[in-house]
């Protein structure tokens, strides 16, 4: 290949590297394991029945979204941690980097891998919840309007109305897709933390303390924002752990949007903007470690 | 050592700058009472150390739905006690889900109340009637709770309109609720008839009651219930309003 014709930057290369993830990805067990646990978890609240329609309908969101969040927050630390350590261990990573491609190429290709095994696992997780709660709502539709055969139409119509709108909100569209961002942001840390990790083990463990911080860090700027009786060295602790760490409470909408609050588009949008330049930030801290390292 | 410390002059960086839109995103989820949880050493306690965890971690709708799962099992075994504490936790880490609060003041205002007035272990019956109020009074307690962290939404002011209407016989402020509840948006229709039903008892306020009932029968043919009827000919006959200003509908 004449090198002056050699573009530095190439989509169809980091498309070449992303499929390729991806169907590593999928071969692993792992994620079939993962996978299956969240679909168990949400297809067995189906069954219960005992609880009033309304109560149902709650538990269901909850566990269903609970699953999602987790199973994609999981799969965002584990497959992305062990993408680096295990193409160092097979060599395939020589074989790329021999090749004319940049080292930001085949990070951003492997990362786009793992967003879009991200993607897909929630697209099959959240169809899956709305066939789950679809179903028991017209099972509920059915046997309120059975019930309710000799009431008024009046009566009636508000009764499955009331059925409706527990069952269903389009806010949980919005929690689905902020549980998404939430995955990109983890991914896009993991990958950076894994550029100077040791094993993969190292990278999940420091993912794990990280996701816990990230948690906290939303308190811990409010503590610091607001207290007067802190002392300096707390103060430069507060700031320093409230700057370092990503704010992963502010991804963390899921259970208001089950609670049935709606989640204004401005602040989805804010929330989107926040995730996508955390995700390319630590895209771009990734390569800066990358970039240099010796392989 | 030297690209650590611009790695982490950039992550410090990067924090400074990210930090105007967090605290605008933050600034927002407050106004909408989003987040709402007081995570404090209460709750730490209450929940367990894994409980604690698993809440801070994200995952509060499921700690709070398997406490609340817990309070349906203390239920059935009528442990009014672990009931009550069960649905503090679930209230605390779901503010923002109305059927807790709902079904927390139902369990304690209809159903440990009843359970404490028939308590045959308690065999005098003026103790028997003040657990029964406590209970009451409990079960008012999260529903005032649950409307100050949800003031937007109508169904915890009707579940109080009509606590005070069946336990307390108060029609006064069961009215008043049933009109809150009425002027919310997404609040069902009866929520205005039901107001005004509540009014018509009110010794005093009979006039005001009578011109709310006839307003809603004025509004048509879905409006004029028997219940609706049978309130607006009691006031007729009590503010002894004009035969031909009377409504012609007579309850069978």
């Amino acid at each position: 290949m004449n090198a002056s014709a050699h573009r530095a930057f190439s989509f169809r290369r980091i498309a070449a590297i992303t499929g390729n993830t991806l169907t590593e990805l999928t071969r692993l067990k792992v994620f079939y394991v993962l996978l299956l646990f969240a679909l168990v978890l949400i297809g067995n609240s189906i069954f219960m029945a005992q609880f009033t329609f309304q109560q149902e309908f709650q538990v269901l969101k909850d566990i269903g979204l609970g699953a999602m969040s987790l199973f994609t927050s999981l799969l965002a630390i584990v497959a992305t941690a062990r993408l680096l350590p295990q193409d160092v261990e097979d060599r395939t990573v020589y074989t790329i980097l021999a090749k004319p491609v940049t080292r930001f190429e085949y990070l951003a290709g492997k990362l786009a891998g793992v967003l879009l095994l991200l993607a897909i696992s929630l697209l099959v997780m959240g169809a899956l919840f709305f066939l789950v709660l679809s179903f028991r709502e017209h099972t509920v539709l059915r046997e309120t309007t059975q019930q309710m055969s000799a009431a008024p139409p009046e009566q009636l119509a508000e009764a499955l109305r009331a059925v409706q709108a527990s069952a269903f909100n389009p806010n949980l569209f919005s929690g689905i897709a902020i549980i998404y961002l939430k995955g990109c942001l983890l991914a896009s840390l993991t990958l950076f933390v894994s550029t100077f990790a040791t094993s993969t083990i190292f990278t999940i463990v420091v993912m794990v303390f990280v996701y816990f911080i990230g948690h906290l860090q939303a308190i811990a700027r409010e503590y610091w924002l607001q207290t007067n009786g802190a002392g300096w060295i707390t103060r430069i602790f507060l700031a320093f752990v409230a700057l370092l760490f990503p704010d992963l409470q502010t991804f963390n909408l899921v259970d208001d949007v089950v609670a049935g609050t709606a989640i204004p588009l401005a602040l989805l949008a804010k929330t989107a903007t926040l995730g996508i330049f955390y995700t390319g930030f630590y895209l771009l801290l990734a390569w800066s470690v990358f970039y240099r390292k010796e392989l | 050592m030297m690209r650590f410390f611009l790695v982490l002059m950039s992550v410090a960086l990067f924090g400074a700058a990210r930090f105007p839109l967090e605290h605008a995103i933050s600034t927002a989820h407050r106004e909408l009472h989003l987040r709402a949880v007081d995570f404090n050493l209460g709750l730490r306690e209450q929940l367990g150390q894994l409980g604690f965890v698993a809440a801070l971690s994200g995952f509060r709708s499921l700690v709070a739905d398997a406490l609340f799962i817990q309070a349906h099992v203390a239920w059935e075994r009528t442990e009014w006690g672990r009931v009550l504490l069960l649905f503090r936790q679930v209230t605390t880490l779901q503010p923002r889900a109305i059927l807790f609060w709902d079904m927390a003041a139902w369990h304690m205002a209809w159903n440990a109340s009843v359970a404490a007035l028939n308590d045959s272990t308690q065999p005098r019956l003026a103790l028997r009637i003040k657990a029964q109020r406590e209970y009451f009074q409990v079960g008012k307690d999260f529903l005032e709770r649950g409307i100050q962290n949800n003031p937007e939404r109508p169904q915890l002011y009707e579940a109080l309109a009509r606590l005070y209407r069946d336990k307390y016989i108060d029609h006064e402020h069961a009215a008043e609720f049933f009109a809150k509840a009425a002027a919310l948006p997404g609040a069902p229709s009866y929520e205005k008839r039901f107001a005004a039903y509540e009014l018509s008892h009110c010794a005093g306020r009979e006039r005001e009651a009578y011109e709310h009932l006839r307003r809603l029968y004025d509004l048509g043919e879905n409006e004029r219930l028997p219940t609706l009827l049978l309130r607006l000919q009691d006031l007729e006959s009590k503010l002894e309003i004009p035969l031909d200003q009377r409504i012609p509908d007579r309850v069978p």
